[in-house]
């Protein structure tokens, strides 16, 4: 099977509908799918939900599916970055479900592996609570939090062999492996696509099975706080 | 005086022991890293990393390296990565000793709302409710008052909460209290500052 596509329009082709439910990984800009989010703003696929950690900053990563008013909900656990987001969001025109970024990340990955919903501590006692049941263990109460299931899903990584197995870098990898897991179909953007045998099997962070589409493509990167400290003088 | 944010950061890293691991929140418990001494401390940032390092230098910035603040790191020699469910999954495992966080208020039963002003200000918990649900010990970093010097230490939190109940041990300009039964004990006094005016600055009750 040839998961290698030439684009990124060209591996989201037939995947993309109106009010789809799309699973991105990355944390802040670092690790985010930026190509495959510039190709559904081009596609202009309205009324989407986008379960991310974050949503990008104005003008880069899931800020310009913001700008172009194709998101119709976010489930995410900070936002704090992007003040179109916060613009839509007081204004009542963007949906925002909070979710503790354990809660997402366990969600997204509980989906993946076929779990329906788990109890977790976080969140006991809060906003995220209400509405949800409880159930006590032992000595301490937990909520029940459903897994994610995702009609897409679209993630970035550093290297990947023809076949989907997919190697992450430093801290680029966060949400992207849950993300790929929870969705029906999974396409991934790297920035080297290298032939099959060179990656070493017991290096793989995800293998290919969650993988089904791949482009290889050039990223911008982009670094949302530049901090250094300066050498010292000898 | 009052403690400065250096100085509280200093303080706060005394509350860390040797060998433990420990995630530090984002202001001033980020400061913390740079008070731990000899202790040897692993420091994770819940974006996926065990042994966070120091800035890098100028010029040595890369992208795929940042902490949970997005903030450009580097890595040591004892450093791992991992995705974000593994992350978490050793935060609510209780495996994390310690995490240090910032507040805007804390009630006297050790509840901690640090997340969100209904239709001010919409920023998101994080990673902090999973933190204060699954660390060892919580321990708080923040001004005993606010701008127009209103208590931020209450008897009950009116603010959403971040978690009911979590809070070991505050930290803030005027000193050191601990949630005990029936409300806060002060432990410590900054410099100069009397435990009457600790007293005189908050709303939660004070114990003996």
């Amino acid at each position: 099977m040839q998961k290698v596509y030439g684009s990124a329009a060209e591996a989201l082709d037939g995947l993309l509908h109106d009010g789809m439910l799309i699973a991105a990984g990355g944390f802040g800009l670092c690790g985010i799918p930026e190509l495959l989010i510039q190709a559904i703003r081009d596609a202009g696929t309205k009324d989407l939900t986008v379960a991310s950690n974050n949503a990008g900053v104005d003008g880069f990563g899931l800020g310009l599916l913001l700008e172009s008013k194709q998101v119709k909900k976010m489930m995410s656990s900070y936002v704090g970055e992007n003040a179109e987001f916060m613009r839509q969001y007081l204004s009542g025109e963007l949906e925002l479900e909070f979710n503790p970024q354990g809660t997402l990340a366990e969600r997204m990955r509980a989906g993946g592996a076929g779990i329906a919903g788990f109890y977790t501590k976080t969140g006991y006692g809060t906003q995220i609570g209400e509405g949800k049941e409880v159930k006590k263990f032992g000595e301490d109460h937990y909520i029940l939090e459903e897994g994610i299931f995702a009609d897409l899903s679209i993630v970035k990584a550093w290297k990947a062999d023809d076949t989907g197995n997919l190697v992450f870098r430093k801290t680029a990898r966060n949400f992207n492996p849950p993300a790929a897991m929870c969705g029906k179909v999974c396409v991934a953007e790297v920035e080297e696509i290298v032939p099959r045998g060179s990656l070493d099997p017991d290096c793989i962070h995800l293998p290919g099975i969650y993988v089904h589409r791949l482009i290889q493509g050039e990223h911008e990167k982009r670094i949302e706080k530049v901090t250094t400290r300066k050498k010292e003088a000898v | 005086m009052p403690w400065e944010r250096d100085q509280m950061a200093e303080r706060a890293a005394q509350e860390l022991e040797d060998g433990w691991y420990v995630n530090l929140g984002i202001g001033i418990p980020t400061l913390v890293a740079n008070y731990v001494g000899d202790k040897d401390i692993t420091l994770q940032s819940e974006n996926g990393m065990l042994g966070m390092g120091p800035f890098p230098y100028e010029g040595e910035e890369d992208p795929d390296l940042i902490n949970a603040g997005k903030q450009t790191i580097t890595e040591l020699n004892r450093t791992s990565y991992f995705d974000s469910a593994e992350s978490f999954a050793m935060i609510r495992g209780g495996k994390i000793a310690a995490a240090i966080l910032g507040a805007m208020e804390v009630a006297e039963n050790g509840d901690l709302a640090n997340w969100m002003i209904p239709g001010k200000l919409v920023k998101g918990m994080g990673g902090a409710m999973d933190l204060v649900a699954g660390v060892k010990k919580v321990v708080v970093v923040m001004d005993h008052t606010n701008k127009t010097g209103e208590p931020k230490l209450l008897r009950k939190c009116t603010l959403p909460l971040t978690g009911t109940g979590v809070v070991d041990r505050i930290i803030t300009n005027l000193g050191v209290l601990d949630v005990v039964e029936g409300g806060l004990k002060i432990v410590e006094c900054a410099p100069g500052v009397t435990e009457d005016e600790i007293r005189e600055k908050t709303e939660a009750t004070i114990v003996d």
